[in-house]
């Protein structure tokens, strides 16, 4: 079904869902929504699986056509979200139709938007993920992103939900111009002195213009190796904190490639990464120690958020 | 080559298996096998494993296992997977490459750098079998090695901006094939008709991480004969020996 036709693309745009598991071995990055909490939320707004493939809006939002009645909702970053010029709020169900243009605008607050339609957004799943990754044309809508005259497809027959539902305020997380994220340092720890790992927690550090889908490159005062930066090549996740030999971290996010040179000095945990999503150039990045069973917690906890804040919305819809 | 493997944690789901802190066959062939034995034994929680030169990265699920728990399981396989490492049968394939002219740009400073002529670069690459050390930098690009002395060159100082689809390069000691255009540094010195990765084959790269490949010599014509048959799907490299 014809959903989107897109008049302005944005600054960037493409299809995610939650990765591409499994390939790493093959050289192929995991992708992915930068700010899954937001993916996760704007699915369940629209009654979607929480998975289910979304549009990630980066910086400068685009502008559609919609060609058929939907529900969508959109959540992250705060991108001045507008239906036929009148402003939306976000974080909730809405009722798009026919002929409605819908549009997102200059970043006011984060970095990314996730747009979710009801059903999902309908392009092939590639090794098992519908997410696009731009640098091997691979994923997503014909492995780029999106540009003018494109016409995005919804699922056919969706069935449509009878009651809105919205996010709690107190639920809906706040992007202030930085972010605070928790680390387990390691595993290249022993290429760093005491006074280098001292440096990496005790000071914030900014993002660069060079910062994208792949990675930020982060300046702040220099992290010391102890040894000549070695270079045989290892696996990396995203949320990798590696430090060249210019001292300067860079920290690697979802399509980072699956195997790099440079020593980590520390790795973001998983239930913290979505955050460092929604930062953008110039914000501060502050790195906080965590322990590994401590990060586990945090994990957890994490999952137990998601799934409670899935009940609370089903309730309020009941309501 | 460590004594014992060292075991480090790499964020909360994931872990580092290492084995040494230098490119060898021997430490390499450690890792493989490890990497072979984990996914054999199908250990709870494990989500993919990822050799590298030296080491395995283990991904793994928390929710499922502690890491605790982990490291002694992968432990206990270890033991059991060193054992077998010389007994591993490997596939081996065996590569086409037009060498030189524009599908070689770099051949000559390679020729240069060591005073030699070009067709004893092309000898000397082909003449060895090189072992798939790792799969890493775009999806499906091989890290060959170990390249002969003879032609071991750096890479450019200034990386090219277009490396066509095919390319086989050297880089220091290293050989490898890119398997799209990409960005680039290595001293390109042929290019190879054969397709090294697709979306819809399963695994998805032609060449997986313990593979030995073997590079032939070939005319442009010869290049031509191959690619028309590689597109119909009818060449495959690991029956050609």
């Amino acid at each position: 079904m014809k959903l989107f036709r897109v008049i302005k693309p944005g600054f960037f745009t493409t299809v995610q869902d939650l990765g591409r598991y499994g390939f790493l071995r093959y050289g192929v990055p995991i992708s992915g929504a930068m700010d899954e909490f937001s993916l996760q939320l704007a699915n369940m707004l629209v009654g979607n699986a929480l998975g289910d493939a979304c549009l990630e809006v980066t910086m400068l939002g685009p502008e559609f056509e919609v060609l058929h009645d939907a529900q969508i909702a959109v959540t992250g970053g705060d991108l001045s979200l507008q239906i036929n010029g009148q402003d939306c709020e976000m974080w909730q169900t809405l009722a798009v139709k026919e002929g409605d243009v819908l549009s997102l605008g200059k970043v006011q607050t984060g970095c990314r938007a996730y747009v979710a339609i009801n059903g999902g957004i309908n392009v092939p799943v590639i090794l098992g993920s519908r997410s696009t990754y731009v640098r091997c044309e691979m994923g997503g809508f014909q492995g780029r992103q999106l540009k003018a005259g494109d016409v995005v497809e919804g699922v056919d027959d969706v069935q449509l939900m009878r009651h809105c539902l919205s996010v709690p305020s107190d639920l809906v997380p706040d992007f202030g111009a930085g972010a605070a994220v928790r680390v387990v340092l390691g595993p290249q720890l022993d290429s760093f002195t005491d006074k280098g790992v001292e440096t990496f927690l005790s000071n914030p550090y900014t993002v660069t213009v060079e910062a994208d889908r792949m990675g930020y490159r982060l300046e702040g005062p220099l992290i010391e190796h102890s040894k000549q930066v070695d270079t045989i090549s290892e696996a990396i996740l995203p949320g990798s904190v590696q430090v060249p030999a210019n001292g300067k971290p860079i920290v690697t996010m979802k399509d980072a490639q699956t195997t790099g040179g440079y020593p980590n000095i520390a790795a973001v945990i998983s239930s913290d990464l979505h955050v460092l999503g929604q930062v953008k150039p110039n914000d501060k990045v502050f790195f906080q120690r965590t322990t590994l069973s401590e990060a586990h917690r945090l994990r957890f906890e994490y999952s137990n958020k998601i799934r409670l804040i899935e009940r609370k919305l089903q309730r309020r819809r009941l309501e | 080559m460590y004594s014992e493997a060292r075991y480090v944690p790499f964020g909360d789901k994931a872990l580092i298996v290492r084995f040494g802190s230098t490119i060898s066959p021997q430490v390499n062939r450690r890792v493989h096998a490890l990497d072979k034995a984990i996914l054999s034994a199908n250990l709870l929680g494990v989500r993919e494993c990822v050799p590298t030169y030296c080491s395995l990265l283990v991904s793994y699920d928390p929710a499922q296992v502690s890491y605790k728990k982990l490291v002694s399981e992968a432990k206990k396989v270890q033991k059991l997977s060193e054992a077998h490492v010389s007994e591993e049968k490997a596939r081996r394939a065996v590569i086409p490459v037009a060498y030189g002219g524009d599908f070689g740009p770099d051949i000559s400073r390679v020729a240069q750098y060591h005073g030699l002529r070009e067709s004893e670069v092309i000898r000397i690459h082909s003449e060895r079998d090189y072992m798939v050390y790792m799969i890493g930098f775009i999806a499906g690009f091989p890290y060959l090695g170990e390249v002969a002395d003879e032609i071991a060159t750096p890479r450019l100082e200034t990386p090219r901006i277009r490396v066509p689809e095919g390319s086989v390069g050297i880089a220091e000691k290293q050989t490898g094939i890119y398997p799209r255009e990409a960005p680039g540094g290595w001293q390109i010195i042929g290019r190879t008709p054969i397709k090294l990765f697709d979306p819809s084959w399963q695994p998805p790269a032609l060449l997986q991480p313990s593979d030995f490949v073997r590079f032939k010599p070939i005319s442009i014509d010869e290049f031509r004969q191959i690619h028309a048959a590689v597109s119909k799907g009818s060449f495959d490299p690991f029956t050609q020996e």
